[in-house]
């Protein structure tokens, strides 16, 4: 019980100190650029500004205090739980976060899933017929993924499938000229497809290639070689003992990916013009908004770091060796 | 008695790549004998890298897809194919591995002996669990994964791998190292409670006295070749019985008759001589011993691979003498240098 409190208790500390960090840099970094917060959010209207009404806004916003100070300003209203407003959608910036998040975590959800069934599958089929021409087309696929980059392959996608075959929508999330309210399931089911299936083809790549090598190792030790010994086929040798020394390590690999996964969709939401987290990560980021910025970066880190947790957390619960060794 | 198994001149190589594209063909097993009877234990001992695992590999068929094997291995007077061996392995024809990386880190040791039954589950579970009750493996060790168990009962989990099935040949890699004297003594009990259910077994070690202690019959091995196979009665005294050099340098090499070491070590499979693959650590070498490989002949109810077996064995039994320190074998009429 004692070691649980520690464990939780370095874990929050950590989370803590990263968060802290990573705010930081983002508002060190938006200060650094040359976006002007002002000229991006008045954009095509500056010349009609006059000079006096711009000091206004200025010192509304407190552009005009040194950096610490408004970095210790915003984390004040933080800690209170208010995460400011947006400057661009002109929206609190914890309604739109909610949005933007539901949208991005539905996309994200497909992606990991599909990539992680397909990546297990094509890994276990690869690792067990080693060698073979099988094996070295799916190694050679996994290859040719990893090598693309995936705003080039989403392109690719939306040529063939959208553009060729008309099969789905070319970009956003619900049809043009529909009210949101008659947009059904669906629509939204078919806006979702090619941005899911993009970003979980990226995925596969890496599950595969290092789940495979994993079977790989299974196969070429002792208790394998035992199992022949024993008669078993290929089949059930990766059924009794392939699928048992592989899971854990895919499982690992698998929540450790959130961060991939999230800048997988920044891209794909990108290229897909879909309204999701990623697009507006962008948005935020070219247009200098910052509370919207800092919101999402806080909100994606803690995304981040539930899915390596989560990893940690598994690997003593599933394993045998950490659970029945050290009671944790 | 009528032989279970028999292996015949056989020989093993495997391709390898050198340099790039230079193949090799590395011969690790040449012109290796061994019968086994019905119902004995016939140990084979031999140092690392002197073929013994390679054989009981070669006997299952588990080799890796570089090797190519020769000669010829008969089970109950029938030739064991590629394709026999399959479906004999884990049936008839048994292994028990030598260590726990031989078993699944992350299963139980309950469900790992119950793969070797390819009954019903239900079958299979209450096979095991009179095995291990047999074995003094109580309940609660179904559920236990192997890091959980000591070397002992590791053994036993091991052991009950072939018990489990309805084998009639057993082969035992290595079944003995790390074991205190009373474990190393229950698993010596353990394999001549299989005997007496009439297995066959073979057992690979390199610990002579464990294999002295249960076994009818014992093979020594030498770079990939059978040496001589004599009786467990052989080693006595100065080891005037045996027929063989280095089996005889090997007995007079254990503690309790003295230490004496041989100088020199086993020729690599790159580099054999010629003639007898003893011959340049071989005190009663002369010219003929490099003319070839000298053929597994019988004398005395054992085997020998050695030209000068005869002229040796009799000599040791006239003078009762050490033979290791000769300088040359006797010819008839000279006198023999014993010192």
């Amino acid at each position: 019980m004692n070691e649980q409190l520690k464990f939780i208790g370095k874990k929050v500390l950590r989370l803590i100190l990263l968060l802290l960090a990573v705010c930081i840099s983002t508002f060190v970094l938006m200060d650094l650029s040359p976006v002007d917060p002002m000229n991006a959010y008045i954009g095509g209207n500056a010349m009609k500004l006059t000079q006096e009404k711009r000091e206004q806004i200025e010192e509304h916003w407190g552009l005009n205090d040194p950096m610490p100070v408004r970095f210790v300003k915003w984390g004040k209203s933080l800690l209170k739980g208010d995460f400011g407003t947006s400057l661009i959608y002109k929206r609190p910036v914890l309604e739109i976060i909610k949005e933007k998040f539901s949208a991005s975590l539905v996309l994200m959800l497909i992606a990991w899933t599909l990539s992680g069934l397909l990546g297990y599958f094509l890994a276990m089929i690869s690792g067990a017929y080693q060698g073979t021409l099988l094996d070295k087309g799916i190694k050679g696929y996994c290859y040719v993924l990893m090598s693309m980059p995936s705003f080039w392959l989403c392109l690719l996608l939306i040529i063939v499938f959208s553009v060729n075959l008309g099969w789905f929508p070319i970009a956003l999330g619900t049809p043009i000229g529909v009210l949101s309210e008659n947009v059904s399931i669906w629509d939204l089911a078919h806006h979702i497809v090619l941005p899911a299936i993009t970003l979980s083809v990226i995925g596969i790549a890496s599950i595969t290639l290092h789940t495979r090598q994993k079977l790989v190792d299974v196969m070429s030790t002792d208790y394998v070689l035992f199992a022949r010994a024993r008669g078993q086929s290929t089949m059930s040798i990766i059924k009794n003992h392939g699928i048992r020394n592989t899971l854990m390590p895919f499982i690992t690999l698998q929540f450790l990916s959130f961060s991939e996964l999230f800048a997988g969709t920044v891209v794909a939401e990108q290229v897909f013009s879909y309204p999701g987290l990623g697009q507006a990560t962008v948005e935020a980021g070219t247009k200098g908004d910052i509370p919207l910025l800092l919101g999402i970066v806080i909100f994606s880190t803690i995304f981040i770091f539930t899915g390596n947790l989560i990893a940690d957390i598994l690997y003593a619960v599933i394993d045998p060796r950490i659970k029945k060794g050290v009671q944790l | 008695m009528e032989s279970v198994l028999t292996v015949e001149n056989l020989s093993i190589s495997f391709t390898q790549y050198v340099k790039g594209l230079e193949k090799r063909e590395l011969t690790v097993i040449s012109e290796l004998d061994l019968d086994l009877k019905k119902g004995e234990i016939v140990a084979i001992v031999g140092s690392s890298g002197s073929g013994k695992s390679l054989l009981a590999h070669a006997i299952l068929g588990i080799l890796p897809e570089n090797a190519t094997v020769e000669g010829k291995i008969t089970y109950k007077g029938e030739e064991l194919t590629e394709q026999r061996k399959k479906e004999l392995r884990g049936k008839e024809i048994c292994l028990i591995p030598q260590s726990v990386n031989y078993t699944d880190p992350l299963m139980k040791v309950g469900k790992f002996v119950q793969l070797s039954v390819s009954e019903s589950k239900e079958e299979a579970k209450k096979r095991q669990r009179k095995v291990f009750e047999e074995y003094g493996l109580s309940k609660e060790v179904d559920d236990m994964y192997p890091f959980q168990l000591s070397g002992g009962m590791i053994r036993r989990v091991l052991v009950s791998t072939a018990a489990i099935a309805d084998s009639q040949v057993i082969i035992a890699d290595e079944p003995t190292p790390g074991l205190d004297e009373k474990a190393l003594n229950e698993t010596l009990k353990l394999f001549t409670d299989l005997r007496d259910k009439g297995c066959s077994i073979i057992m690979i070690t390199h610990d002579i006295q464990a294999a002295l202690k249960i076994a009818d019959r014992i093979a020594i091995f030498y770079a990939g070749s059978t040496l001589e196979i004599a009786n467990r009665e052989d080693f006595c005294g100065n080891g005037e019985h045996l027929r063989h050099p280095y089996t005889k340098a090997l007995w007079m090499a254990l503690p309790e008759n003295g230490f004496h070491t041989l100088t020199g070590s086993q020729p690599s499979p790159l580099q054999l001589p010629k003639g007898c693959l003893f011959s340049d650590r071989c005190h009663h070498c002369d010219e003929h011993c490099h003319v070839k490989r000298p053929d597994l002949e019988s004398v005395h109810s054992g085997k020998v691979r050695c030209v000068k077996a005869t002229i040796i064995h009799e000599h040791a039994h006239e003078h009762d003498g050490i033979i290791h320190t000769h300088k040359h074998v006797h010819n008839e009429g000279e006198e023999e240098h014993v010192s």
